[in-house]
């Protein structure tokens, strides 16, 4: 037999080394302010970047990361590990701060974001983060990765689940509907797609550049079990994703409702901070607010 | 006469036999499964079988996400639409993150035939050629299609490999031992060297047979793996015989006569001419005519080679 990619393991159900480095009595909120100024912070010192996707989706990747996912950050690796594909690869950031947090590398390389042979690349890269599943950048690619994934997992009887976070703005793109239709064709129900329904893109609002909505009903009509939220309540991050798990048979996608820089006034909203670093007075005020 | 078997025909086959070997083989097509011959393997292992319908931007992807998670996917379409209508995908979520994904494609360059200029891929190399890491491959007949298959179902990481619509001539014998990277000598000789691929190598040993009648002693190489080339197997030509001919169904721009080019550039130059399609589309026709159209045909191989020896010095 020929060497396949990684090796199968048997599931050790014992293993819950989900939750990282982290207790998860930890006020979550807090764990979000950190993260949302480790975001700026690593923006501001990079002189580039995009703040506002990644502070959008910081209570989504949140939960994931420390409620979740079953995950081990010393095995970045580990056959078992549910599987989290981020398709808009420009929020990087809030990856690499909630990976960084979790102990996959030492918070300290979070200042080498965009700078030369740093592992933590402008767009996601799977070849050089460790935790990062997906190499994206290019919009529209992560949700075809997510559901052959989800088949890989389904083909081995794997219990792993597949979770892609998407963003609204990469829904122009006709992939993710060429994604979204064979997803409810191969019923993958180990596979939840979020949508961080922010309403910004690069140069404007959604409803102005591409009508999206309405966004829920694009996705019934292709055959996904839709569930809405707000998603910077946690708490309801948190029982959108337990519910999508107990959907069987087709695909959920969540459309959490965000707020486009959300947590530091001047970028909430702001089309401007789609892709624009802090200055330094910026970067020192928006840590002010985050304090 | 030599036997004639179709390669795509041949790939089916392998995948099943590959399929059988290998639980992780997985296979994808996007609506042409009776054409790409993936039907064998559909028909033999359904539930590794992933028709994704007309969606190779999609296939592509789902691709990568299985051979992330350890298996082989191996993903089939035409030529055109394997390569220039998924690019970015290739390109992004292969190529750049050094995926272990195999895209074989059939029904390339102008003996496609009567559908035409939109279905015949001539710059499909160019474009995975340029991609970081892409092994490419162009057999030359069935036997060397099923060991191409072979090799890439164990090589690690992304592959290309480029098959037509129609049968060739079966040119190697089981004897052939198939490696990736590695030029084979179909004939030796001193005044100059065919370097061929494909559906070219065949009228490039007729070409040589030709010349031979008329004293001039040509060298043929099947450059079956265009990427990585056969740098050696180029330079030790160049040194040897001292002028180069190319040939291939593609664009002049960006395939073989590009790389060979490139290769002898670098080391030891020698005049060199490139049978090739010259920057033009294709068109509806017979793929016998279409070649002699074109310019890809054992006679204007041997035109070539006559050229090059002008220009020897």
């Amino acid at each position: 037999m020929m060497p396949s990619e990684s090796k199968k393991q048997s599931k050790t159900p014992t293993d819950n080394s989900n939750v990282g480095v982290f207790s998860s009595d930890e006020d979550l909120a807090a764990v979000c302010k950190r993260l949302r100024r480790d975001i700026v912070t690593m923006i501001g010192k990079a002189g580039s970047g995009h703040p506002g996707g990644s502070l959008s989706a910081v209570e989504i990747v949140v939960t994931l990361y420390w409620k979740v996912l079953h995950h081990k950050p010393a095995d970045p690796a580990w056959p078992d590990r549910d599987r989290f594909i981020l398709s808009k690869g420009h929020a990087a950031p809030v990856i690499y701060a909630a990976l960084a947090e979790c102990g996959y590398f030492p918070k300290s390389e979070l200042d080498t974001l965009r700078k030369i042979d740093s592992h933590l690349q402008g767009h996601a890269d799977r070849t050089s983060t460790p935790g990062v599943e997906m190499s994206s950048g290019s919009l529209g690619q992560g949700l075809s990765f997510a559901v052959g994934a989800a088949l890989a997992g389904r083909l081995d009887s794997q219990s792993w689940h597949v979770y892609a976070l998407l963003s609204d703005g990469e829904c122009d793109e006709g992939q993710t509907w060429e994604a979204a239709m064979s997803a409810a064709m191969f019923k993958v129900d180990n596979l939840t797609a979020i949508v961080d329904k922010n309403s910004i893109q690069l140069s404007g609002f959604t409803k102005d550049i591409m009508k999206l909505d309405p966004l829920n009903k694009k996705f019934e009509s292709f055959g996904w079990h839709v569930i809405e939220i707000d998603g910077h309540d946690l708490k309801q991050v948190l029982d959108a994703i337990e519910r999508a798990r107990t959907v069987k048979g087709r695909p959920t996608v969540i459309i959490a409702h965000t707020v486009k820089g959300k947590g530091v006034s001047f970028m909430e909203n702001n089309v401007d901070f789609h892709g624009k670093a802090p200055n330094p007075e910026q970067l020192e005020q928006a840590l002010k607010e985050l304090a | 006469m030599a036997e004639e078997i179709a390669p795509r025909e041949v790939y089916g086959k392998m995948l099943v036999e590959l399929g059988r070997e290998n639980p992780d083989i997985v296979v994808l097509d996007a609506d042409l499964f009776p054409s790409t011959m993936t039907r064998y393997f559909k028909d033999a292992f359904p539930e590794r079988f992933l028709e994704v319908g007309i969606a190779e931007q999609n296939m592509v992807g789902i691709a990568c996400g299985l051979a992330a998670n350890g298996k082989i996917p191996f993903a089939s379409t035409f030529a055109v639409f394997g390569t220039s209508r998924c690019f970015d995908q290739i390109r992004v979520s292969v190529a750049q993150a050094k995926l272990n994904v195999k895209i074989v494609v059939t029904h390339s360059g102008l003996t496609v035939g009567e559908d035409g200029a939109s279905h015949q891929a001539l710059e499909d190399l160019a474009l995975i050629c340029s991609l970081p890491g892409f092994t490419v491959i162009v057999p030359a007949d069935a036997v060397e299609t099923a060991q191409a298959i072979r090799a890439v179902a164990t090589h690690k990481g992304p592959c290309y490999v480029r098959l037509v619509r129609g049968k060739l001539p079966v040119i190697l014998d089981d004897s052939y031992r198939f490696e990736i990277g590695k030029a084979y000598t179909l004939r030796k000789g001193k005044d100059a060297t065919i370097i061929a691929i494909g559906t070219m190598v065949a009228p490039a040993l007729e070409a040589a047979s030709m010349l031979s009648g008329e004293g001039i002693d040509c060298r043929v190489l099947n450059m079956s793996t265009l990427k990585p080339i056969d740098e050696e197997a180029i330079v030790k030509a160049a040194q040897e015989t001292g002028a180069i001919v190319t040939a291939e169904e593609h664009q002049e721009h960006g395939g073989l006569a590009s790389t060979v080019s490139r290769v002898t550039a670098k080391h030891h130059p020698v005049p060199m001419v490139f049978v090739a399609v010259k920057d033009k589309f294709g068109m509806s026709g017979k793929p016998a005519e279409l070649l002699e159209k074109y310019g890809l045909t054992a006679k204007d191989i041997a035109a070539a080679v006559k050229e090059t020896l002008k220009r020897k010095v």
